[in-house]
């Protein structure tokens, strides 16, 4: 028989608002097993651990019941302090009255009614827990990286400066990410690339970092501490380890209207191409969708030409396998498609742009090498209007656009806005914006700059219409503090597109069992106090696949990532689970049922010398789980016909009891 | 807010299906609209004005009828507010209280004139005697 | 089940810990209410739930049960949620034909994302539960005190 204590929290007022916990802690007394009953303020607190610790002590306690917030919130909290006390941490169980009870019940009553019956299933339960020690698994001392944005390059050298490797898996043919794409950065102005390309060159050079550049993960098996990764290495038909990145066969091809991906088709490149001049690794890669060679045979230009000999046109997708111990999710984000806004006039003119072409065209590396001019003549504009959240904040349509505020558009427009009145103080430059949104160090002191240095006019409105009219954008706009229509004749029109996360998170998402908001975000293990793991162990977060950001929180994010890596690379054995499967071998009858629905090839079976009630001996086929693989699911224990197949810490019989005490 | 107002704007939200609480204030509405020019309250400022109960104004404004029903405002509003079905409702809320938006057969020798068609005369004794 | 001479609808709602749960958690953080009808009790995925274990609750006076995962293709073990889908519809139209009418039956999937989903679901699902009157069917006497 157990001896149980149970300790109601009051949680200030959030719990003690609406259930009388005097009331719970009383009814529970009664209940069988528990001997001690009380309640406290904040059951979290030095004071509410001492308080359990010392019950347990002088109680000679076995089993712990603590009502208050989710198991998600303080599970391991009360767990530690059991443990402290001498209990195994998996005699506590927790009754969530706070997020399940009293925080959506008014009444008092009720309130109260629901506490005990949570209370009571949860002393249920404990009745039947058992101590549990979690098994051990060796950790692989080696990371993954899945993207090499700004977010991965500064995860990987940071874990990489801890001594641990790192591989980055890159899907374009060279890393940076979308930051290599920008001109300048706020708040403080310095050059993008001035800033990113060092770091760039030092993954290169870094011992401890490889680079899977033009490269995909295409499965991912094994859990925390033990994951086995597929990679597909794409093709590039170019021999990364012979070629030096002369760029001789750029210029040779004969393929000249590729469009270019990385200036967003505002200019061409070749069927071979090196992204840009800092691109890492410099490698060549060819596009097999527009080489002549790789289409029908005709041309091998590019062979003749290298001096290196890397060209190989036989070249075929690799898939590499590599194990690891942790994974980080740093796939970025990318603009949302412009053709749902007609309103816009998008796809009608090439001078409504969005603010990633507007940095090509202003970036001294693009397209008209930095001089800001109209993309359909290359006249220099005269009038500019800058729309903001276009698809942000936008909840009328989810095909449209998105709901949330993608944060960085306030900024990078009055960036935008500031630096073209300062190269060309001839311009006007208007910006329409719905609320500016500037919180962060230094950034409104930059965006007054905008308005009161810079003369950039900044209007409380929207832009409703753009409609090309001879070489003019007539441009029809609210200014809702005059309360007046405005049209204005612009030459130019930059939209701020709302960002989403790259397509390529989702099925990544069902590759790790890491979850995903509604909007396709990576969801964080906890909002506030785990931002930067998933709730999948062994899986973190950096940038701005967890939600968007601005360079500098997602430099800060890629760091705390890279902390919790390495924090788990250090240890050199990772204690499990406990909660898992096991078979009761007197019971098992071999039927395989189980092995079949186990998602992770935990259960094998294995022949086993049973003594027969008459002193024979025989052998059986068994089930046999291995711990160090199962991850508690339970789905073997519903397929076993025969009920040998059980799952510690959440037992049938656990659960019945729960059900039993629920409905009582 | 008396409560005949508030009578006057529950029945606005009612019978327009529109929650003006959804309103970010961004001015879209007032921008796409052609009729901007003829309007003495826009479309943000009618979303507004329902909101906060200023609804006299309204009632008596010429905006009433020169809002086009275009339904542009609705198409391009980023979080569906649908400011032409309240102007419509509001429009609705006028005709409703004249109750019958018609003449009496007194009114109507005030109206003739030389053009009208003998026609036109008996008909309106007709409609406007019933 | 009757409660002090009044019929009350019981429901005990299964929900696995990675979505469901911490959706319902959610519903709490945003303080959505519903009914307090809704026991919840936690299982680790939603495949963990034993037929065994709705029929118990059915024989011991629940009047509903509802079971939540996450969403197809989003499973925490990869593919519990599978398991649990049929496995469900196989219970449930065995509990039809024995008289249990589906409606007080239901699989749902609940996001950790989606709190409102969890506190829309329950409401709706008591008050189906409550229109269909006691579970007099699956109810075993011996349990009743």
């Amino acid at each position: 028989m157990q001896r149980i204590g149970v300790f109601v929290c009051w949680c200030g007022s959030n719990i003690a608002g609406t259930v009388d916990v005097q009331a719970v802690s009383d009814a529970l007394a009664n209940e069988p097993g528990v001997v001690f009953s009380t309640n406290y303020q904040y059951m979290c607190s030095q004071a509410g651990q001492d308080m359990i610790q010392n019950a347990i002590r002088e109680h000679n306690l076995t089993g712990i019941v603590v009502c208050s917030c989710s198991p998600r919130m303080h599970e391991a909290t009360f767990r530690k302090t059991a443990q402290g006390a001498g209990i195994n941490p998996y005699m506590v169980e927790i009754a969530n009255i706070r997020e399940q009870c009293s925080w959506v019940h008014k009444d008092m009553e009720i309130g109260t009614e629901k506490a005990i019956i949570l209370g009571k299933a949860a002393v249920a339960k404990v009745n039947l827990n058992a101590p549990l020690t979690p098994g051990e698994s060796p950790v692989t001392k080696r990371a993954l990286v899945i993207g090499g944005g700004i977010a991965g390059i500064q995860t990987a050298l940071d874990i990489a400066d801890a001594g641990f490797p790192v591989d980055i898996v890159e899907t374009k043919p060279t890393i940076g990410g979308k930051m290599a794409q920008l001109d300048k950065t706020f708040p403080t102005l310095d050059c993008a690339a001035c800033i990113l390309t060092p770091k760039m060159v030092d993954v290169a050079q870094h011992e401890n970092i490889r680079i899977f550049s033009y490269s995909e993960v295409t499965e991912v098996n094994g859990f925390v501490g033990n994951f086995t990764v597929k990679i597909k290495k794409k093709a590039r038909f170019v021999d990364e380890t012979k070629c030096t990145g002369c760029g001789e066969c750029t210029e040779k091809c004969p393929m000249k209207k590729v469009p270019n991906e990385f200036n967003l088709g505002m200019d061409n490149r070749r069927a071979i191409y090196i992204p840009f001049a800092q691109a890492v690794p410099k490698v060549a890669t060819i596009d097999a969708d527009h080489c002549n060679m790789l289409k029908n045979g005709k041309c091998g230009l590019c062979a003749k030409v290298c001096a290196a000999g890397a060209i190989d046109y036989t070249q075929k997708d690799e898939i590499i396998e590599e194990k690891y111990g942790a994974i980080v999710a740093a796939t970025g984000f990318n603009p949302i498609s412009m053709d749902k806004f007609d309103e816009y006039a998008y796809n009608q003119s090439k001078d409504v742009i969005t603010s990633l072409e507007f940095e090509r065209l202003t970036n001294a590396a693009g397209p008209s090498a930095g001089k800001l001019v109209r993309p359909s003549d290359g006249k220099h504009p005269h009038t500019i209007v800058f729309v903001q959240c276009v698809g942000s904040r936008c909840a009328a349509c989810a095909e449209k656009g998105k709901e949330y505020c993608s944060k960085i558009c306030c900024m990078y427009t009055a960036k935008h806005a500031m630096l073209t009145r300062d190269k060309y103080p001839d311009t006007e430059v208007y910006v329409f914006y719905i609320d500016v949104r500037t919180p962060g160090k230094s950034f409104d002191e930059f965006y007054r700059r905008a308005v009161e240095e810079y003369g950039v006019h900044y209007i409380k409105g929207m832009v409703g219409k753009v409609a090309p009219q001879g070489d003019k954008l007539k441009v029809q706009a609210s200014d809702l503090l005059a309360n007046k229509q405005l049209h204005i004749d612009a030459d130019l029109v930059v939209l701020a597109a709302a960002i989403e996360p790259d397509q390529s998170a989702r099925p990544l998402a069902t590759m790790l069992t890491a979850s995903m908001d509604t909007n396709d975000f990576f969801t964080e293990a906890h909002p506030k106090l785990r931002p930067v793991e998933s709730p999948t162990a062994g899986v973190f977060l950096s940038g701005a696949c967890q939600g968007p950001k601005d360079i500098p929180e997602t430099v800060s994010q890629a760091g705390a990532a890279a902390a919790k890596v390495i924090g788990l690379l250090a240890k050199d054995k990772l204690k499990g689970n406990p909660c898992i499967a096991s078979s009761n071998e007197l019971m098992c009858n071999g039927c395989s049922s189980c092995e079949r629905v186990c998602p992770y090839g935990a259960i094998t079976y294995v022949d086993k010398e049973f003594r027969m009630p008459d002193r024979t001996t025989k052998i059986r086929r068994v089930a046999s789980v291995n711990e160090a693989v199962c991850q508690g699911c339970g789905a073997c224990t519903v397929a076993c016909p025969s009920g040998a197949m059980d799952l510690r810490g959440f037992a049938n019989k656990q659960i019945m009891a729960e059900v039993d005490a629920i409905c009582k | 807010m008396n409560n005949h107002v508030k009578h006057l704007q529950d029945e606005i939200i009612r019978s327009s299906g529109v929650n003006p609480k959804k309103c970010m204030r961004c001015g879209k509405c007032t921008a796409t609209c052609p009729a901007f020019d003829e309007m003495e309250y826009h479309p943000h400022q009618f979303v507004n004005m329902v909101e906060t109960g200023d609804i006299e104004p309204l009632l008596q404004s010429e905006s009433l009828y020169q809002c086009l029903s275009c339904f542009a405002c609705i198409d391009r509003c980023p979080r569906g507010v649908e400011p032409a079905k309240l102007v419509e409702a509001v429009r609705l809320q006028v005709i409703r209280k004249q109750g019958a938006n018609h003449m009496t057969a007194n009114d109507v020798p005030d109206k003739l004139n030389e053009d009208l068609p003998q026609q036109a005369i008996v008909s309106a004794f007709r409609k406007y005697t019933k | 089940m009757q409660i002090n001479g009044e019929y009350k609808p019981l429901i005990v709602a299964f929900c696995c810990n990675w979505c469901s749960y911490a959706g319902a958690d959610l519903a709490g953080n945003n303080r959505l209410n519903y009914p307090d009808n809704v026991k919840i009790i936690k299982v680790p995925c939603s495949c963990r739930v034993n037929p065994m274990f709705i029929l118990r609750a059915f024989q011991r006076g629940a009047d509903g049960v509802i079971l939540c995962g996450c969403h197809p293709g989003d499973c925490h073990y990869t593919s519990g949620n599978y398991f649990t889908r049929r496995r469900m519809s196989l219970l449930f139209s065995m509990l039809n034909f024995l008289g249990i009418e589906k409606e007080r039956t239901r699989v749902e999937w609940v996001s950790a994302a989606e709190g409102a989903k969890f506190a829309a679901t329950m409401n709706e699902f008591t008050e189906t539960v409550a229109a269909l009157g006691e579970n007099k069917r699956l109810e075993d006497l011996r349990c009743k005190r």
